[in-house]
């Protein structure tokens, strides 16, 4: 049986004694949530905190608040919360089809949206056991020197493997970071660098504690995910789209972001601002996955051929938005995920 | 011989409800729950395929809910419900799901069956007549090498006209 | 599920054929099945393993000074206190518990350390130092063929290769050249593991009066009986092994593994029990699973769809170590004559050693691979001669009670029924090539053992034995060395008891896969246990009866042979309420016989095939399948989702129907996840900056199994024709519907876009790959273009039964033909 490593263990009860905390341990803290990132990640020693600190008994952070100006999302919700609140199901449904597609149900019970926000970023060869590492002379990420998705690399290239965040992202969402000397509100999308190691922009002092969305008049949102199998699979590839269209379906408003083809989630920044003042016909469509597919570098680690992971992103995007003009995707939703995922409008 | 830095000094401790039953458990901090039950309260009807997450044998119900018991540090359940395998049948009575499951082929080697079994207990105790996508759904978190699911499905499908059946009979006695 | 025939009611049968809960169902739904992790001793220690990080190294110093110095420590072991090598083949004793100076695959088990905790254990690994000595590694067979030395293990028919196989049954190329036309296709069939749920673990224990006991996940009790007694050089009859409920075998525990004879080691030294659990990724390196094998055939045929003749040739990955290779090579070559009449038939396999864990029997054991093969290509042949693929099969069935061209004696061959059968109840004729582009359905046969007709270590002591004891209350208890692996034996044991004394399952008590308390069968494997344990259990039974029937004849002055078991009496057929109860019977026959037990045993028919490799493929009958399955793909990312699969399978007689179909659901299940997601990849790092050659992603999340959602509806049914040779008429349903379904659902995707692809798995990639090249104009394919030069070494004759064969090859002195001179 795998067993975890021996650690120090905290149950604060309130977020400023978790900040206190966190700023006195330095770097060997680290808080969990719903624990099914890190406790893989300590059995497998890629991840080797001294302390934990838990934050289940703090309260507050598994509230959820809708008002005029939008929601906020404690980031202790866990993913079936997220999934089964019935305000995320209309017409802006990509936070919820995210949700409801991470790993499993048992996972999703447990996983936390902070956690999935703040998900390890992974790779082939990262996400093994500490005598797999040491067979390949261990990798840049953890204990090692070398890329081995990339030797010539100099830096680490282990993937964005959020759902939830590119989802939030096209959305524009916020988080809430609190810390001891303070807190801060960032844009979800400046939460992220491009780099598989500093790969959030969050100190490790600083604790998630909500997720913030705007309300969004006139928008829809959705969500493609891309794995081998109806459960279990971290993405592999992901499209979040959002629109808002006005009469006659012009775009005065959009968002692509694709997940799980670099290090963090990409904004396909120029495929959205084609759409703009346009409508979604098929040409427009296909223009915009053109300009989409660019940008998506996916690398050889994870499941899948590569090339095919780039092919299918154009796919993804033509997916999304003929999905928000209004057609019934419903088949090929079935045909990939397994399950329906549709929006209840 | 001296003890190892890293060996079980039982120096946690927490009182919780297993199978209805109150229980205090001394274990070592590092556990997960899926150890303190096998290893510390002698409940070995839970299983572990992983230990990661990967496979959902280590299925339980926490406060109602299945979660997986590899994941949850023990050190977190204190005051928590927690239900197993142990805990389905009342009385020497089968749980419906347990009878289906044995009569219907659900369970081949049956190393998965006990995680599927509380998980599928936690979908009928919140939905009394689920559809067979919902079933589905429901189980993909549990893998099974051996039935292919069908016969699970049916199991389920079939505990679920059994329990109404006897609600039936209940109210008209 | 459909039957499609009803049985014949005069039969009478009351347990047989009857939908019960198996014998053990109840253990299994309240968590109390005693898994062999579940045990717990008083003053158990735990065992962890050190593992080579190399793929292939020599061993130079080994010093674990440090870690037998670390607190809570017991023991540490080495290769150098269990030097004596072991192998479940008598030809392949290639194995060590622990390396001694030759680590051949990252996983190779180093060293052992027994502490009080297994964490301890665990991090007491890492206080061991080993310095290695790097040797060049082997990832694939033509590196194997291209690298002579070093070599990998001393032994072998020539430098890395493990096994070579040469056999002619009648001269093949000159049917070719008789034949309107002749195909060649190569295809490749990725390696995949069994992924039983359960890890392997084990439970070793001094017993009090010094003899040893091992608790084990085991499928082959018996071969782990017999490996101990060699290593540890002790008496077998001071060993006792006993089989717990294996929480999936799948062929994946058919061997005796370093863990088990590492901790029964360990018990015996520190006089106490130890226990090893191994974690996921210990079991890949455990594997024994599918071998990777590239397949080249060539047959012949007339125009009207009659086939001349096959010559096949398997290129075979074997991993590091020999397991059952020699027999698994044997078998990517037996067959293939089964289904298809096949007048002349070649056949050539080359195993190779790699630096890859060892492969071994995977469901199937080394004939899915060339059913792959060879039904895809059917399909192809099919096409070309513009026959339906299901007419043409039909056309070139094998016939019943026939001797194949390499002497394989078939019983009964439900093959055509089950075609028929398939087509009928997934509406073939209306599909196949009408469905609209991108949907398809593709249609494939298969044919498999029931039971392996030759023992693994040659004697003439039968494969199977029962012992069956009467106590005065009316109960009955069954003993028997099967292993219950969660396929239901134990249940097919107790209910042929329960039908022959007219007695419910329910009144047996079970005891199986213990070496002390039961007769030997040599295991769950080959699909041998209802056939050969049922046997055993019948002849018991049987004989039990007879003492009973004696007893109760003389008491009641009825002739036994109009006396009738059921429902728990013995009484009259004339007159049914002249009549005894069953424990009062007992008691009767007890008075007049003493004590009463009864023995049955089986030991299957002898084997017509005589050449030198013809040890493989006998079988007492063999199993039959048809499958259709129907898919969707898309053609912009070749998105595949198999829809819904239609199955039949010629059981003889399903024993307990809702078993019997659920072996067939989890083979279909199993065959889907080969078909389009397991596979066993392995990688190299760039060369220039390591010599890692390592397992891809040994884990259940990136080791795809498909989950309740990946799965399609399965329509199945159970073609009942029962065969004289098995008990109550049954064949074997564990293994067989599996096969059929791999190439049927490249046959589909090819019916559904129009492109091959002739490798497993059949991925979105592998047919965007093969689109392009049809949208390129060349050939519609995704496969291995080529088959590399072997040498075959000399090639054995023997002359198929019609053209005057015996069995034995030509250079045989004792061949008709070698002694006509």
């Amino acid at each position: 049986m795998l067993r975890l490593p021996l650690f120090e263990f905290r149950a604060p009860r309130t977020i400023a004694e978790s900040a206190r905390i966190l700023n006195g341990e330095g770097g060997n803290a680290m808080v969990v949530a719903g624990g099914t990132d890190l406790l893989p990640n300590m059995k497998r020693r890629q991840q080797a905190p001294g302390m934990l600190v838990s934050l289940r008994n703090v309260p507050g952070l598994r509230d959820i608040q809708f008002g005029e100006a939008g929601c906020r999302l404690g980031a202790c919700l866990t993913l079936t919360e997220i999934a089964q609140e019935p305000r995320f199901r209309g017409g802006s449904s990509s936070l919820w089809q995210a949700a409801a597609q991470v790993a499993t149900p048992p996972i999703r019970n447990m996983a936390t949206l902070g956690g999935n926000i703040c998900l390890d970023t992974r790779c082939n060869y990262y996400n093994q056991s500490y005598e797999w590492r040491k067979a390949i002379d261990f990798c840049i990420k953890k204990d090692g020197t070398r890329c081995w998705v990339a030797p010539s690399s100099r830096k680490c290239v282990a993937v964005s493997s959020t759902d939830t965040a590119p989802a939030l992202i096209a959305l524009g969402a916020r988080v809430r970071l609190v810390s001891h000397s303070g807190e801060r509100e960032v844009l979800l999308s400046d939460l992220y660098n491009n780099d598989g190691i500093d790969y959030l922009t969050r100190r490790p002092d600083e604790i998630v504690t909500e997720v913030l969305v705007d309300a969004l008049q006139g928008w829809r949102s959705t969500y493609w995910k891309l794995r081998r199998r109806g459960s279990f699979d971290f993405p592999v590839l992901s499209v979040a789209a959002a629109v808002k269209t006005v009469k006659d379906g012009i775009v005065e408003g959009a968002q692509i972001v694709i997940g799980s083809a670099a290090s963090r989630p990409l904004m396909a920044m120029q495929a959205a601002n084609f759409l703009m003042g346009r409508t979604l016909s098929n040409e427009v469509i296909d223009e915009t996955a053109g300009l989409a597919f660019r940008i998506a570098k996916p690398l050889d680690n994870t499941d899948f051929d590569m090339t095919w992971r780039k092919r299918v992103t154009g796919e993804f995007v033509k997916y999304a938005l003929r999905e928000l003009r209004g057609d019934d995707m419903r088949a090929e939703r079935i045909s990939l995920t397994r399950q329906a995922f549709h929006p209840s409008v | 011989m001296p003890i190892a830095p890293e060996e079980s000094k039982k120096t946690a401790q927490i009182k919780l409800v297993l199978n209805g039953e109150e229980m205090d458990v001394a274990f070592a901090p590092y556990k997960t729950l899926l150890e303190v039950l096998r290893e510390d309260l002698w409940h070995t009807g839970t299983k572990h395929g992983c230990e990661l997450g990967e496979c959902g044998a280590c299925a339980v119900l926490v406060n109602g809910k299945p979660v997986l018991s590899c994941l949850l540090l023990a050190l977190e359940c204190g005051g928590t419900n927690v239900t197993t395998v142990e805990g389905l049948g009342v009385n020497g009575e089968l749980h419906p799901l347990q009878d289906a499951f044995a009569d219907l082929g659900a369970a081949q080697c049956g190393y998965c069956t006990p995680g599927i079994l509380v998980t599928m207990k936690a979908l009928l105790d919140s939905s009394a007549n689920p559809t067979r996508d919902m079933i589905r759904e429901a189980l993909s978190g549990n893998l099974c090498r051996c039935t292919g699911y069908l016969q699970i499905f049916e199991a389920v499908e079939s505990a679920v006209l059994n329990i109404a059946e006897a609600k039936k009979q209940a109210s008209a006695a | 599920m459909t039957t499609p025939e009803k049985k014949d009611k005069a039969e009478d049968l009351r347990v047989i054929g009857t939908a019960r809960r198996r014998v053990d169902a109840r253990a299994k739904v309240t968590g109390q099945t005693r898994f062999a992790d579940d045990i717990a001793l008083p003053r158990m220690a735990f065992c962890k393993l050190l593992r080579s990080p190399h793929a292939h190294a020599r061993i130079r110093n080994i010093n674990f000074s440090r870690a037998l110095a670390h607190p809570g420590v017991y023991l540490v072991l080495t290769g150098k206190d269990l030097r004596i090598r072991y192998g479940v083949l008598p030809v392949s004793q290639d194995e060590q518990a622990l390396c001694l100076d030759h680590v051949r695959h990252v996983g190779d088990p180093v060293a052992a350390v027994v502490a009080r905790e297994e964490l301890t254990a665990l991090n007491a690994l890492d206080l061991i130092d080993v310095d290695y000595e790097i040797l060049p590694t082997i990832s694939n067979p033509e590196e194997a063929l291209a690298t002579p030395t070093p070599r990998i293990h001393e032994y072998g028919d020539e430098g890395n290769i493990h096994k070579r196989v040469s056999l002619q049954f009648g001269d093949v190329e000159a049917s070719f050249a008789e034949s309107d036309e002749v195909f060649e296709d190569t295809f490749f069939y990725q390696g995949n593991t069994h992924l039983p749920i359960e890890q392997h673990a084990a439970v070793a224990t001094r017993d009090p009066d010094g003899k040893l006991t091992i608790w084990s996940s085991t499928q082959t009790p018996h071969y782990l009986h017999r490996a101990l007694a060699r290593v540890l050089r002790m008496p077998a009859g001071h060993i006792r092994v006993i089989a717990t409920p294996n929480g999936g075998g799948f062929g994946g525990k058919s061997d005796p593994f370093h863990h088990e004879i590492v901790i029964s080691r360990a018990a015996l030294i520190l006089d106490r029990p130890v226990k090893i659990g191994l974690t996921r990724e210990e079991v890949f390196y455990c594997h024994r699973g599918r071998h990777p094998v590239l397949m080249k055939f060539r047959t012949g045929v007339k125009k009207d769809g009659t086939i001349t003749g096959m010559h096949l040739q398997t290129l075979i990955d074997g991993g590091a170590y020999g397991s059952y290779g020699v027999a698994s090579t044997l078998y990517t070559g037996a067959l293939q004559t089964t289904t298809y009449h096949i007048p002349r038939y070649k056949f050539q396999g080359c195993r190779t050693f790699t630096n890859k864990p060892p492969c071994g029997p995977k469901r199937g054991h080394g004939t899915v691979q060339p059913r792959f093969g060879q039904e895809v290509q059917i399909d192809k042949i099919a096409e070309k001669l513009n026959m339906d693929p299901a007419e043409f099969r039909l056309k070139n069935a094998v016939k019943p009670n026939s001797l194949t061209a390499n002497f394989l004696e078939l019983g009964t061959v439900g093959l055509p029924e089950c075609i028929r059968q398939v087509v009928k109840v997934s509406g073939w004729n209306e599909k196949f090539r009408k469905l609209p582009e991108g949907r398809g359905v593709g249609l494939a046969c298969s044919c498999y053992l029931t039971g392996a007709g030759l023992p693994i270590n040659a004697n003439a002591m039968p494969h199977s034995g029962v012992q069956l004891k009467l106590d005065r209350g009316g109960g009955v208890t069954l003993y028997c060395g099967t292993s219950e692996i969660g396929q239901g034996s134990d249940d097919v044991l107790a209910a042929i008891v329960a039908e022959v004394l007219g007695i419910d399952t329910f009144d047996i008590r079970v005891y199986t896969g213990d070496t002390d308390l039961g007769p030997v069968d040599l295991g769950s494997y080959s699909s041998r246990v209802t056939i050969m344990a049922g046997n055993a259990a019948l002849q018991a039974a049987e004989r039990v009866k007879s003492l009973l029937a004696e007893a109760v004849g003389i008491k009641l002055s009825v002739p036994t042979e109009q006396l009738r078991f059921a429902d728990h009496y013995v009484y009259d057929v004339g007159a049914t309420a002249r009549r005894m109860s069953f424990r009062d019977a007992i008691c009767l026959a007890e008075s007049k016989f003493g004590t009463l037990g009864t023995v049955g045993s089986y030991t299957p028919p002898k084997s017509a095939a005589l050449f030198p490799g013809g040890g493989v493929g006998p079988s007492p009958t063999y199993s039959y399948s048809a499958a259709v399955v129907e898919v969707e793909v898309s053609p912009e990312t070749g998105w595949l989702t198999v829809s819904k699969v239609w199955i039949a399978h010629d059981i003889g007689r399903a024993l307990n129907p809702p078993l019997a179909r659920g072996q067939v659901e989890g083979s279909v299940y199993m065959g889907l996840g080969e078909a389009l997601m397991e596979e066993m990849e392995y990688r190299r790092l760039p060369k220039k900056f390591s010599h890692a050659l390592v397992h891809k992603f040994p884990s259940i999340l990136e080791y795809k199994s498909p989950t309740s959602l990946d799965m399609p509806e399965i329509e199945t049914v159970l073609v009942e024709n029962p065969d004289p040779r098995g008990p109550f008429g049954a064949k074997e349903v564990g293994q067989g519907p599996l096969l059929p379904i791999i190439p049927a659902v490249a046959n589909a995707v090819y019916d559904a876009v129009g492109v091959r692809v002739d490798e497993s798995p059949v991925t979105p990639e592998k047919i965007v790959k093969a689109l392009a090249e049809k949208k390129a104009g060349r050939a519609p394919r995704y496969g291995p273009k080529h088959f590399p030069a072997v040498n075959w070494g000399f090639t054995l004759f023997v002359p198929p039964p019609w053209e005057g064969g015996d069995g034995y090859a030509l250079s045989d002195i004792r061949s008709a033909a070698h002694r006509a001179g």
